[in-house]
């Protein structure tokens, strides 16, 4: 079995750690999650991902590709190679907002924004998720929220997510909060469907067939 | 024809002088629709992100109830005002009819709950009714106050057209250009009418979500429009209600209207700022408003 180490290299420019030093992290082939490309090519239309080209016409498309830790391109292949620790625990995924611009302009017609939702499940379900990432926290919240009241209120929503990632935000944005208040755009009213039970019945439905699916 | 309408939940909150100004415009032009009984979110960007499957049923509970409430009518059209529950609504349909096991799933899952959904509905963008039913021409002819001189921004957003461009391009889309032309006013040439606003980014990510609301607006001022319209309930809050923050940001003295397309057209069909929700923003677009009053400031 190989371990990962860490190799130090010269850079001429002096560009890296200012001394001229790049450290980069080398991961040996036994280390890496061989299975992991198969779990995401399951969601549909995923078997695409096997057809990339690494043009980077994806993360040259994204309007968020500089903020990431890898870019799109990256993490595909990352994906496909199996670096299954650093693609769940990266930023990108989270980083991504769903503007669908490299699944439209991907000329192997992968469906990008797809496989980061994917990425997306696979993280939370995964050790190497941050719990208190806003972007995820978020999405979980939203979830929840949804499930219960079969409906979103922005407003409680909100709240709730900023309390438990970053209660500076709410100071922050309570001027923000009151000037949509006094406009009538936000409300700490809980929204509910009338039939609670009929959506129910249908998650559970959902859950049921997925149980069977799974044995 | 009637049509079903699908208000999501922004449309009821954060998104409501959208509603208000849409509900206005489509009556103004007697275009008859009614509200979907005891609709639920569409799942939204977060729903794909925890639970693909429950995704997927939660939005076709929605098109089943759309099934169930037109059940006599010939056809089921349903509009969905909201960038991303038209997405949704339209990836989920389209997604159910190229995947034939989940399909069934759902399917299942639904008549077990006492609904049934066989993918008849079809979906609708307001702009794609507008355009393309009502059509621009009788749309010219309702006009009240031709917007003269005006210099509006169409901006799209992301979802409206993508991934699933159904009625307009997904790079170039052009119908509320078409719109803005219909009623008057001068549509501006710029290359970011479908660049991400930021989404949910905006709100939860600063440094993330800020400067890509403030390009497009720096842009938009930039080509000298005097309004930026929109299609989607979360570019319009990103857009319009952290201004004062992207100014404190960038040094910039960044002042622009971003409106709902609708409310615009409302205003060229004579109705009053008050009906199409106006004084819930936080930038008054002042020229707009002296368009519409030839010279005179309106204040709502």
């Amino acid at each position: 079995m190989g371990k990962t180490i860490d190799v130090k290299t010269f850079a001429l420019n002096g560009t890296a750690n200012g001394r001229g030093e790049i450290h980069r992290r080398i991961k040996y082939e036994s280390e890496l999650s061989r299975d992991f490309k198969e779990k995401i090519a399951e969601i549909a239309y995923g078997e695409k991902l096997y057809s990339c080209i690494q043009c980077g016409t994806c993360s040259a498309t994204c309007p968020v590709s500089h903020y990431m830790d890898y870019t799109p391109r990256k993490i595909i292949q990352m994906v496909r190679e199996g670096f299954k620790e650093e693609v769940l625990s990266s930023s990108t995924v989270w980083l991504c907002a769903s503007c669908y611009s490299c699944t439209v302009e991907c000329p192997k017609g992968i469906k990008i924004t797809d496989v980061m939702y994917a990425l997306k499940r696979e993280a939370i379900s995964s050790a190497y998720h941050s719990k208190h990432f806003p972007a995820s926290v978020l999405a979980n919240s939203f979830f929840k929220q949804v499930l219960d009241h079969g409906r979103n209120s922005e407003g409680p929503l909100l709240l709730k997510m900023y309390l438990k990632t970053n209660p500076f935000m709410l100071i922050k944005n309570m001027k923000l909060g009151f000037k949509l208040w006094k406009t009538g755009r936000l409300s700490l009213k809980t929204e509910k469907i009338k039939n609670k039970r009929n959506l129910n019945k249908l998650l559970k439905n959902i859950e049921k067939a997925e149980e069977a699916e799974a044995k | 024809m009637r049509y079903l309408y699908y208000p999501g939940c922004s449309l009821k909150c954060t998104g409501r002088s959208y509603e208000e100004s849409l509900l206005a415009v489509l009556k103004a032009l007697k275009i008859d629709f009614v509200e979907l009984n005891d609709w639920n979110c569409c799942g939204a960007t977060a729903y794909m992100a925890v639970d693909e499957s429950k995704a997927f049923a939660i939005a076709s509970r929605n098109l089943a109830l759309a099934e169930e409430q037109f059940k006599n009518e010939k056809e089921i059209h349903i509009i969905a005002p909201c960038s991303a529950c038209y997405m949704v609504l339209l990836k989920t349909q389209n997604y159910l009819a190229h995947n034939a096991g989940e399909m069934k799933k759902i399917q299942s899952a639904l008549k077990e709950s006492g609904l049934s959904y066989e993918g008849k509905v079809k979906i609708r963008h307001p702009l794609d009714v507008l355009v393309n039913d009502f059509g621009l021409k009788e749309i010219t002819k309702a006009v009240k106050h031709h917007l003269k001189g005006i210099k509006v921004a169409s901006y799209y957003g992301c979802q409206t057209v993508r991934p699933l461009a159904t009625f307009d391009d997904a790079r170039e889309p052009v119908s509320m250009d078409e719109l803005v032309r219909a009623i008057g006013a001068e549509p501006v040439d710029w290359p970011l009418k479908t660049r991400c606003c930021g989404a949910s980014l905006t709100g939860i990510i600063e440094q993330v979500g800020l400067p890509l609301s403030y390009i497009i607006l720096h842009e938009a001022a930039k080509r000298r429009a005097d309004v930026v319209i929109t299609a989607c309930p979360l570019c319009q809050f990103n857009l319009e209600c952290y201004q004062t923050e992207i100014n404190k940001n960038y040094q910039n003295d960044l002042r622009i209207g971003v409106i709902y397309f609708s409310q615009l057209l409302g205003l060229a069909l004579g109705i009053s700022p008050k009906e199409l929700g106006m004084q819930r923003l936080f930038v008054k677009p002042e020229g707009v408003y002296k368009a519409v009053k030839g010279g005179e400031t309106v204040y709502v």
